[in-house]
């Protein structure tokens, strides 16, 4: 069940994985039909909380706040976790996080742990590297169940499976679990699932899970989720390891009221998520016995240092800014190349890879805003990408053949009679390619409709835009000279 | 009300009849209308690419161009939310970086009286009807800047549903980027494509004759594909819209009788 995990730093361009991925009519179907239906689903339930925008508000200064604060709350997390029975590992990179992972499962003498739907162990490979020592990892979240007997990978962050339907789901069943007469109802595939982690809950004694966050004032950790099985996780195991991303800490108790209120409507348009769990430390006789919380830094203290980007971590992985956006539904989330797509994940990704490998993400959105107006603790993440696409400028040097053209336009428009000699001279340098056709509509000016002309073809930098669309050829008259004729008239 | 027109760089260029029919509509409505003569550009798509450096020194040149004005009209929802975006954070680096330090409060005096032309119309004006007729079925596209950067609203609709003659058909998916987004639509041209394959599937849809917005970006996108699948149905900024009037159609189709 071993699989390559998506890794910005092999992946190829967006741009290269979002042709592929065009071409496949049945993911682009998949993809449409579910965020189409989430979206629906999400803007009945914002639409009917009269305060939304005030909760979105309150939740975005809550988690501003924790940020500028992460030190002491972080610390204040810590100390009473550990207070309570639990033990606090720090790790600075994906590879120490793993190997404090696999270092507690084998202490333990385990080669088995179930796994509670986690972005952060994703994002760290952590099946991988479990695999590599000799420690099986079962999915119990039935999406990431779904990714991980079909050997795929994620595209969504809530909704990981959500490029298959319900067909591809029970050929992946039926290969995977040995069902050859597996039917194709919801409740059929439920039922099959069901039997298959049953097992697993029973038997497996250590789970690692994730967390939505972590609270400093309890030095507790919450999980929130629709299936019931991460509960299962957290209380038949005798064991329980969760990864968690150092930006999850939230102050106080309290601020749990705007964001579990905010993360169910955003993630799956649900006014509250079917089980909600906060655990902290030990009970004798009532859940694990043992508990680690490792917390992962992996490029989020650099995230925090730069002021521009540091809002990017405010995010609750509620993935509303990927059902929103107009690229992602186009492509999917693999084109993303990293586990995390999307809006977010266009702005997450480079900055944890600290702008390597990943410098085409910054231009996998059109701006239109959409991510912006959805996401629930107002990440402005248009900005985030402007901000960003200025380091990849700065990083690609000024040689680059675009950032020559760039300056040369930029020179251009500082001066007035530039710009006009660049005008005449773009009528000159198109001609070529303008053919010439009787304009069909009326227009305001006769004149100029006769000679209107089109280019259907353009070369180099440029070409990308006459594969599916043709450009109306420049007018023989800019508006300045118009208006400078009209004066002496 | 003397009011200075930006016609931004791809109007000037590009679409020169959009700032005619601007200057048209204003002056029917009784406004003075000046061009200051040295505007070029307001940096957006070099600052929208990264090339932040490059777009800065455009920011004193068009502050130096309309600062005296009563009113700052705009015929482009992208330049005027550019504007109030990002010229506060230009303004701030320069000012910053050792530049010109009166640059961050001159732009807070400016803002205020820069206006996208359909909002100058229904917002600072009051106005809907504005004398036009077009006897034509219409449909609106927002674009993704004025409805989400400038709040438009149903400001270019109102506008429009009073124009005589004019029949308003709804597009389907209103909400969605049609994919252009500036150097988005030569950088990731497949996927912007097929944003615009349901954009312009929508605009055929309506069985309108001619799809308008207040951004001309926009309309080359759409236009783009309408004329390479040969559809008939055009693009037309709605300025255009809001200057035709009777006389006008009066000279068309005599002229269209004459052709
Ligand atoms: S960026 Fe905002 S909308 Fe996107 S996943 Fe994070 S919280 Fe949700």
């Amino acid at each position: 069940m071993s699989r390559v995990p998506l890794d910005p730093r092999t992946a190829p361009t967006f741009q290269q994985a979002a042709k592929t991925l065009l071409g496949d009519a049945q993911l682009r179907k998949n993809v449409r039909h579910a965020t189409d239906v989430i979206q629906a689903k999400r803007r009945k339930l914002v639409e009917e909380k009269q305060d939304w925008q005030q909760l979105r508000e309150s939740a975005r200064q809550i988690r501003a706040h924790s940020l500028q604060h992460l030190d002491v709350y972080l610390e204040e997390f810590e100390r009473n976790f550990t207070r309570a029975g639990g033990v606090v590992h720090w790790a600075r990179d994906a590879r120490e996080a793993q190997s404090i992972v696999v270092g507690l499962v084998k202490q333990l003498g385990a080669n088995e742990v179930i796994k509670i739907k986690s972005m952060t162990t994703e994002e760290i490979h952590l099946n991988n590297a479990l695999e590599e020592s000799g420690i099986r990892a079962y999915e119990t979240d039935l999406a990431e169940l779904i990714i991980q007997l079909g050997e795929d990978q994620p595209s969504h962050i809530v909704v990981p499976a959500l490029h298959k339907n319900r067909a591809q789901i029970r050929e992946i069943f039926r290969k995977a679990m040995d069902l050859p007469d597996l039917g194709d109802k919801p409740a059929d595939l439920a039922d099959a699932a069901r039997r298959f982690l049953r097992e697993k809950f029973l038997r497996v004694k250590t789970a690692v899970s994730g967390a939505n966050f972590l609270i400093a004032e309890t030095g507790g950790i919450c999980i929130v989720e629709s299936e019931g099985n991460g509960r299962m996780c957290l209380t038949l195991p005798e064991t329980l390891i969760s990864v968690v991303g150092i930006e999850k800490v939230i102050p106080r108790w309290s601020d749990l009221e705007a964001l579990v209120q905010l993360l169910p409507r955003s993630a799956t348009g649900e006014r509250m998520n079917p089980y909600s769990s906060f655990w902290s430390g030990i009970h004798p006789g009532d859940g694990p016995q043992t508990m680690h919380v490792v917390l992962l830094d992996n490029g989020r203290t650099d995230v925090l240092a730069d002021a521009e980007g540091r809002q990017t971590l405010q995010c609750i992985r509620c993935g509303a800014c990927q059902n929103a956006c107009p690229v992602y539904r186009q492509t999917g989330g693999h084109a993303y190349g990293s586990v995390y797509a999307g809006p977010i994940g266009a702005i997450l990704t480079p900055q944890l890879m600290h702008m390597d490998h990943s410098q085409t993400l910054p231009y996998a959105s059109s701006l239109c805003g959409a991510c912006y107006e959805v996401c629930p603790v107002k990440i402005n993440i248009p900005e985030v990408l402007i901000h960003l696409r200025n380091k990849v400028v700065e990083q690609n040097g000024w040689y680059a053949p675009e950032s020559l053209a760039m300056k040369a336009v930029a020179f251009v428009f500082r001066s007035e009679r530039r710009f006009r000699a660049a005008q005449r001279l773009g009528r000159i340098a198109e001609s070529p390619l303008v053919k010439r056709e009787k304009s069909t509509f009326p227009i305001l000016d006769q004149e100029e409709a006769t000679k209107s002309g089109w280019i259907g073809w353009l070369p180099g930098l440029l070409g990308g835009w006459t594969d599916t669309r043709d450009l109306q050829a420049m007018p023989k008259e800019t508006f300045r000279d118009w208006w400078e004729k009209r004066g002496k008239a | 009300m003397r009011v200075a027109l930006f016609i931004t760089c791809y109007n000037d260029t590009l679409f020169p009849s959009t700032g005619k029919a601007v200057v048209k509509v204003l002056e029917r409505l009784g406004h003075t209308v000046e061009f200051p003569a040295g505007q070029t550009c307001c940096g957006q798509m070099h600052w929208n690419t990264g090339y932040q450096v490059e777009a800065l020194p455009l920011l004193p040149r068009f502050l130096s161009q309309f600062e005296h004005a009563e009113a700052v009209v705009v015929p482009s929802s992208s330049c005027v939310a550019m504007m109030r975006e990002h010229y506060p954070l230009m303004a701030e680096r320069i000012a910053s970086e050792g530049g010109d330090a009166s640059l961050p409060h001159r732009v807070a005096e400016l803002l205020p009286r820069v206006w996208e032309f359909s909002e100058f119309l229904s917002k600072k004006l009051g106005l809907t009807d504005v004398g036009a007729y077009y006897p034509h079925r219409v449909t609106y596209h927002a674009s993704c800047h004025g409805l989400r950067s400038l709040g438009l609203g149903d400001g270019p609709t109102s506008l429009l549903k009073a124009v005589r003659g004019l029949d308003l058909v709804e597009i389907s998916n209103l909400e969605q980027c049609c994919g252009f987004g500036g150097t988005f639509a030569v950088k990731n041209a497949d996927v912007s494509s097929a944003m615009l394959a349901e954009k312009s599937r929508a605009v055929l849809n309506t069985g309108a004759e001619e799809c308008t917005a207040c951004d001309n970006s926009c309309l080359m996108h759409i236009q783009g594909a309408l004329h390479r699948q040969r559809t008939g149905v055009n693009t037309r900024h709605i300025a255009e819209i809001l200057a035709h009037t009777e006389e006008d159609e009066l000279d068309a189709v005599q002229a269209e009788v004459k052709l």
